[in-house]
């Protein structure tokens, strides 16, 4: 059939047009919209590939999560867009280099190819048979894998506790309620009864 | 074409059909519609007073911290699936691995609450 082709140049072509919008679009906030579809257009070629699971992670964790927090990042930077655009020229000859690093690794990808055309073979993981993408890393990942997990675990933790430590900052003079304050405030501690004589006052 | 990318045909023929519905109105009202924007039309609209300020301006911080505490644990629940999934096969050793890392993060979670960093205000 003809439908996979057709879907595969379909999101390869918005994944790579949307990529370009990211770098140049002139709004920060366009460009992370621009991403969030790269990030889409990538899930799709990843259900293309057979690896149903990692489009879906990919949707849930960089579309629902990672994208949020760049548009966050890029909505509490104070930019400048005129001064942004006048480091342009500045910053190039570093932006061209790592190009190029990239190109020259995309070139060693593809030589292999053409030189080892067997190379092929070893690269591919054998299709795990009979059984989904998430079973089958599910059957690895906790058992062989146990100490990359845990370690994505710590990871996880270190992240928590640094973003805890960087960013709060507890705040003067605002007022909380307590409940264990509330509920063991005593009759005695709050009342007192006064016997108040005729023409006398308190 | 797999069986597997058979199942995936309802989401593409989905999408197909949103993108050409969202192409035939937006298309339309653009080209059917009288075009004669001027400068108060343009203008973004508050609550009938003039705009004030800028839109983009520097917000607290503590949405940033909100957000990254939910990248952390949205992970969390990611590496749950899997797990999940292949229970059966991974016997104990499997089920205890994930004990471990859920303990790790709760002792992230256990400090993050009594540090206040849930709480808004």
């Amino acid at each position: 059939m003809i439908i996979p082709e057709i879907a595969f140049y379909l999101f390869s072509v918005v994944a790579i047009a949307s990529a370009f919008m990211v770098v140049a679009a002139r709004n920060p906030v366009h460009s992370v919209l621009f991403l969030i579809l790269t990030f889409f257009n990538a899930a799709g070629l990843f259900v293309l590939l057979g690896a149903e699971f990692l489009a879906m992670i990919l949707v849930i964790v960089y579309v629902g999560a990672v994208a949020v927090l760049f548009l966050f990042v890029v909505m509490m930077l104070d930019i400048n867009f005129v001064e942004l655009r006048q480091g342009f020229l500045q910053y190039m000859p570093v932006g061209v280099a790592i190009g190029i690093v990239l190109l020259i690794e995309l070139v060693f990808v593809l030589g292999t190819w053409v030189i080892v055309p067997e190379a092929k073979v070893f690269a591919e993981a054998p299709p795990p048979a009979n059984v989904t993408n998430t079973h089958a890393l599910g059957q690895i990942l906790y058992t062989e894998y146990v100490y990359l997990f845990q370690a994505a675990g710590l990871v996880l933790l270190v992240a928590m506790v640094g973003a805890i430590v960087l960013t709060l900052r507890t705040r003067e003079g605002v007022r909380r309620q307590s409940a264990f304050a509330q509920t063991h405030r005593r009759r005695e501690d709050a009342i007192e009864i006064k016997k108040v004589l005729p023409g006398q006052g308190a | 074409m797999s069986t597997m990318l058979a199942e995936y045909l309802p989401i593409l023929i989905f999408l197909g059909i949103s993108i050409v519905m969202v192409t035939v109105m937006l298309g339309a009202s653009y080209v059917i519609a009288r075009q004669r924007p001027d400068s108060e039309k343009n203008a973004p609209y508050e609550c009938g007073f003039e705009a004030f300020g800028d839109a983009r301006r520097p917000f607290d911080v503590r949405f940033y911290l909100v957000a990254i505490l939910f990248i952390i644990f949205d992970l969390e629940v990611a590496f749950l699936f899997p797990w999940a999934v292949s229970l059966g096969e991974v016997g104990l050793f499997g089920f205890w691995s994930m004990m471990v890392f859920l303990g790790v993060l709760t002792v992230g979670f256990i400090y993050e609450w009594k540090k206040g960093a849930l709480e808004w205000d």
